[in-house]
Parts: structure tokens; C-alpha cells; sequence
């Protein structure tokens, strides 16, 4: 993986895959305390105890067609190579925690790469899948709450190509103004 | 911070009324990207985004664009699938921009199979 939003999304289709009806991005660059945090947090049916403990090993996986999962260790990987960690909270039937931390200036911290891209590919892929992405950098702070938008199309789906336009005009806009 | 006009929603919104049977299960193609991790690696995201602007450019509406995970030939990523209604699905096989565009013009279009870039017409049936 290049950058930070390709793992964002990766983890994000887990839960997705997990059977979550909602999905939230939370991206904080906190210069000051040279932290960058990432939680993405599902409400899927989350993990069991036993799975949670190995689910960092290379050599596990949920999937059926093959025999490894990388996601969450490549993730891990690199939190720790930006002197960070990668924590799960995972309860069985109500949902899960990814929280990433990493030193925003650290000389190996990937960048954050093309969020708008991510989250554009999350709703257009998963249409019937709400998300909540907050991202703030300093006193600067992005929302964007498909659910609000939901109420607003009635019966019109959020992957209709007019509204991905207006979503990835505002995602654009919007993560520009934080900068 | 900037806020999607309800303004704009809701003009979209009363423009659909009426058209609403094509997308409401009903649409003439299909492409769905696989976005495992594999997929994601090896540019599955790129891939996504430029059938987001061919689709957006020529304004159609009856093409939906999704995603799903790995399909378990990793060294094949990135990999669409692009199904034709009333036509088998073809899965194609390390996709970039260049075969994207093509793939896009001759069989999400054209309803003509790209038989170099595919991978197997017709089976949904996975490798192991």
C-alpha cells in the first residue's frame, strides 16, 4: 500500500464485509502533539475474542479463497513504522474499533494520500452503507455524514452518478479548506 | 466548512422522479471492481475512479459501478467484473487505465467482450 487512505479503505471494506449498516472515518492530525490518529469503527458483527487475539497474523483470514489476510498487519506495519501502534476493540454482535496511531512528522509516516478517492469508492461501492468521515488537521475540521444527504435523496440512491459528483465536488472542496 | 446544498439534493431528487424503475435493481451494465486488499494494492482504487469519470462524462445512467472483495487470484488484481444484462459476466484481469478505457468503450457500450483482457467468460466459479 502507498499511502494511509488505500489501508483506510481496506479496513473499511472489512467492516463492510462484516455486515455493518454504518461506518465511521476519523482522521486527526493533531500537529501540535506530532500525532496522526486514524479510527475507522463499524457496527458489523464484529469479532470473536480468539479470532481478535490472531486476527494480526499474516496467516489469518476470513476469506475462503485464499489462505492469508493481510489488511490489518499491513496496517500495522506501518503505525509501527511511524513509531505507532495499531489497537482492535472488537465486540461480537455490536461492532469494530480499529484506532491507528502514528508521529505525524516521523521521516517514515506514510502520507495520507487521496482520502476524496477513498471515501468516494466506499460510498459509490456500498451504496446502501452509510459513513461518517470527520477529518480535522490543527483547528480545522471536514464532515461529511452520507446520512444527512440520505434524508435529503428520498428514494434516489447515493451512487447515482449526479450525486457522486456533488459528493466528490464537496469531499475535494472541503479537505482543501483544512489544508 | 462546506455543506452539500439541500438545494442541489433535492433537485436531483425531483429530476429522478419517474426514472427511477432503471436504477432501482434494473440497469443495463454493471462493473464491479474487487477491492480485497490485493485489489486495493495493486490499484483497484485508480481503476474504480476512472469508470467513475467515463461513467460521469458520458452521463450514463443505466451503468452501475460497484465494488466487492478478492476473488482469490491476488496475482491477477487489479480485477473488474463487467456484466451486460442478458449476457454472461466477464471477469478481466490486470486492469489498468489503458484496458479500463478500452474495456469500457467496446463492452460496457458496445456490448463486445475484450477477449484479450479477459480472464474466463461465463463462469463465476472461483480458483482455488
Amino acid at each position: 500500500m502507498e499511502d494511509l487512505s488505500l489501508h483506510v479503505l481496506d479496513v473499511a471494506e472489512n467492516g463492510v464485509s462484516a455486515g455493518a449498516s454504518i461506518i465511521g472515518i476519523m482522521i486527526d492530525e493533531d500537529l501540535e502533539a506530532d500525532l496522526l490518529t486514524i479510527v475507522i469503527e463499524d457496527n458489523g458483527k464484529g469479532m470473536s475474542p480468539e479470532f481478535l487475539h490472531k486476527v494480526l497474523d499474516p496467516f489469518v483470514t476470513t476469506r475462503s479463497t485464499r489462505r492469508v489476510g493481510l489488511g490489518l498487519s499491513l496496517f500495522e506495519q506501518a503505525a509501527m513504522e511511524a513509531d505507532g501502534a495499531l489497537n482492535i476493540e472488537s465486540t461480537v454482535g455490536t461492532g469494530t474499533k480499529i484506532v491507528v496511531t502514528m508521529r505525524h512528522g516521523h521521516i517514515d509516516r506514510k502520507p495520507i494520500g487521496d482520502m476524496a478517492a477513498t471515501i468516494l469508492t466506499l460510498i459509490e461501492g456500498n451504496p446502501s452503507v452509510d459513513f461518517v468521515y470527520n477529518h480535522k488537521k490543527g483547528a480545522n475540521a471536514y464532515v461529511l455524514d452520507t446520512r444527512e444527504i440520505r434524508s435529503e435523496l428520498g428514494t434516489v440512491p447515493l451512487n447515482h452518478p449526479q450525486v457522486v459528483s456533488l459528493i466528490k465536488e464537496n469531499l475535494t472542496e472541503g479537505l482543501k479548506e483544512i489544508q | 466548512m462546506p455543506k452539500i446544498s439541500i438545494e442541489d439534493l433535492k433537485r436531483i431528487k425531483e429530476e429522478q422522479i419517474g426514472k427511477m424503475v432503471l436504477r432501482g435493481g434494473q440497469y443495463r451494465a454493471k462493473v464491479t471492481v474487487h477491492m480485497g486488499t490485493c485489489g486495493i494494492a495493486a490499484g483497484a482504487r485508480d481503476v474504480m475512479s476512472l469508470f467513475r469519470e467515463l461513467i460521469a462524462e458520458k452521463d450514463m445512467q443505466d451503468v452501475i459501478l460497484t465494488n466487492s472483495g478478492c476473488a482469490g487470484l491476488c496475482a491477477k488484481e487489479p480485477m473488474i467484473t463487467v456484466e451486460v444484462v442478458d449476457t454472461a459476466p466477464v471477469k478481466y484481469v490486470l486492469v489498468d487505465r489503458e484496458k479500463a478505457k478500452k474495456i469500457f468503450e467496446e463492452h460496457v457500450i458496445g456490448g463486445h467482450v475484450v477477449e484479450d483482457y479477459a480472464l474466463a467468460i461465463g463462469s463465476e466459479t472461483m480458483a482455488v
